[in-house]
């Protein structure tokens, strides 16, 4: 298989599904009879060989086999397709990165892909609803003209949609606040203050 | 990053097992040491860096359905179990009202994302923001490479510290729930490879002197289990007050964490401790004598933050810290004297 999705898209080489080999999907994977390796029993591992890990990304089930090292975010993009999620620093620092983790938002560049052992994950891609509607927050960003360039949006609608579902959007000051890990160099944080606010209005009907 | 075998270990025990089994494992890699892994905030961060290179990582995270992942309160103490997320302690009622000093240096951390994810155990272990640390291609660094010096000394240090520093090192540390449970005069449960003890907070922390590297005085395969901190009328009246160069999502240059117990306007207890300009979580000890038993006025909080920088010792850059640190300290006391409880 090429790409990493259950239902094979059509595509030829390019250098993002080359780099797949290792990437294997399936919409049954059996989660359970995949014991991590625990403690003292298990023996130390090669760390050439590919560790598998299993997990849901936006609905779907993935079995992965990666290079232990490779964190959720160059999974996601270099090995699974799903470039939505952004690189910036790489670091922790800027929140381009985000995604949701059993609901709560994290930084794709600071966990490995091997801690996420039957962990449901929601990325950029799986916010809108299957026949393309966007998410209140995506139509929200749109319609306050929140982002200039747009390489921070995905990251700063994922958080803003963990931020609003916590609680923490209940004021301006709060929103800044807790909004604070997601740089934008563009600097359209007005707007997207604006965005944030009225999406918690629609999201709270919904 | 450099390569690693990789394991998860589902309990504190089983986790030092592995620790223990697979001390002296270095497949490739030039530093066979192995580490524990928890929110990764600070471990993968420096890997990707290189300036960490463990030949082991153990995930910890399954520690969160044991008890250390559990905050309990009784009438006695609060319990914070060491692999608890910040996140949940930042927000927890209970914490916020009766310790409001533990959530406040929580909420004010880092960014909501990473404290979703870091542990409170990982919190009190995080390295230094150092420059020359943080970055391999200054040689100088007497943290990472023990003897080869310190370019902080000379170098552009208006970030570093003016307390507890040494000839060798001059690394700020860099978090804030450490100085709330050093002013409430926490403990620290820690597994080890025999038994759990309990040591006072102040004393998991090193000092620098000629060992800088020696961050701690926890051995290699020791876990942290949990946070305890006494009840007290001084949790209750107590705040986290933070200074730096942005409003959020920004480490300190001056933080201070004040508990205190008044009686009127005089004070019977106080407890203060210091971020932003020391290299260890730092108790102002001096400070807190100064006010036992003296009214609430300007020229007794002057004194006071006189008393806990008497002994700072500025770089060249980081001198600002000092009139910092007291203003901050003043302003500090001045607003939890104030809390209405």
């Amino acid at each position: 298989m090429a790409f990493a999705k259950a239902d094979n898209t059509k595509c030829g080489w390019s250098r993002r599904n080359f780099l797949a080999t290792s990437m294997v999907s399936t919409m049954t994977a059996p989660l359970l009879n995949h014991a991590p390796a625990t403690a003292a029993a298990a023996p130390a591992l090669d760390p050439r060989d590919p560790f598998t890990t299993h997990m849901t990304i936006n609905g779907r089930h993935y079995r992965l086999a990666l290079d232990v090292r490779t964190t959720l975010l160059d999974a996601l993009r270099e090995h699974i397709g799903l470039t939505g999620t952004k690189k910036g620093c790489d670091h922790g620092q800027c929140g381009a990165c985000t995604v949701l983790i059993d609901g709560h938002r994290m930084l794709s560049c600071l966990m490995l892909t091997a801690s996420l052992e039957g962990k449901d994950i929601t990325t950029i891609e799986g916010l809108a609803q299957a026949d393309g509607t966007l998410h209140p927050m995506q139509q929200a960003f749109i319609d306050h003209d929140a982002f200039q360039c747009g390489y921070c949006t995905p990251g700063q609608i994922v958080s803003a949609v963990a931020c609003v579902n916590e609680g923490h959007a209940e004021s301006d000051a709060d929103i800044r606040e807790y909004m604070s890990g997601n740089l934008c160099r563009c600097a359209a944080y007005p707007n997207i203050v604006d965005a944030v606010r009225e999406a918690k209005t629609k999201m709270k009907e919904t | 990053m450099q390569p690693f075998a990789f394991a998860r270990a589902s309990d504190a025990k089983s986790a030092i097992q592995n620790h223990d089994l697979h001390r002296t494992t270095a497949v490739g890699s030039v530093n066979p040491t192995a580490l524990y892994l928890a929110g990764g905030t600070t471990l993968l961060d420096l890997m990707k860096l290189n300036v960490v290179q463990p030949a082991r990582v153990i995930d910890i995270n399954d520690l969160e359905q044991t008890s250390a992942g559990q905050i309990t309160l009784n009438d006695k103490e609060l319990r914070l179990g060491a692999m608890s997320r910040m996140a949940i302690a930042a927000d927890h009622p209970d914490i916020r009202r009766h310790f409001a000093v533990i959530a406040q240096s929580l909420q004010l951390a880092a960014s909501a994302q990473i404290r979703n994810m870091a542990s409170l155990g990982g919190n009190v272990l995080q390295r230094t923001r150092c420059t020359y640390f943080r970055d391999m291609s200054y040689p100088n660094c007497n943290k990472r490479a023990p003897g080869s010096g310190c370019a902080a000394l000379d170098g552009i240090n208006r970030a570093h510290a003016v307390l507890g520093t040494s000839d060798q090192c001059i690394a700020t540390y860099p978090g804030d729930f450490a100085q709330a449970l050093i002013a409430l005069d926490s403990r620290v449960e820690v597994l080890g490879r025999k038994d759990v003890r309990e040591l006072p907070f102040a004393k998991l922390h090193r000092l620098p002197g000629q060992t800088p590297h020696l961050e701690t005085t926890l051995a290699p395969e020791d876990v942290i289990i949990a946070f305890h901190i006494p009840r007290s009328a001084l949790a209750r009246r107590s705040l986290f007050l933070k200074i730096r160069d942005r409003a959020s999502y920004e480490f300190a240059l001056a933080s201070v964490a004040v508990a205190l117990e008044l009686d009127g306007n005089i004070v019977r207890q106080a407890r203060i401790a210091l971020g932003g300009v020391a290299t260890v979580p730092w108790r102002a000890l001096e400070a807190e004598q100064r006010l036992t038993g003296q009214p609430v006025n300007n020229a007794t909080l002057e004194a006071a933050a006189d008393a806990a920088f008497a002994r700072a010792q500025p770089r060249g850059h980081n001198a600002f810290k000092i009139e910092l640190g007291k203003r901050t300290l003043v302003r500090a006391l001045r607003e939890t004297a104030a809390m209405e409880i």
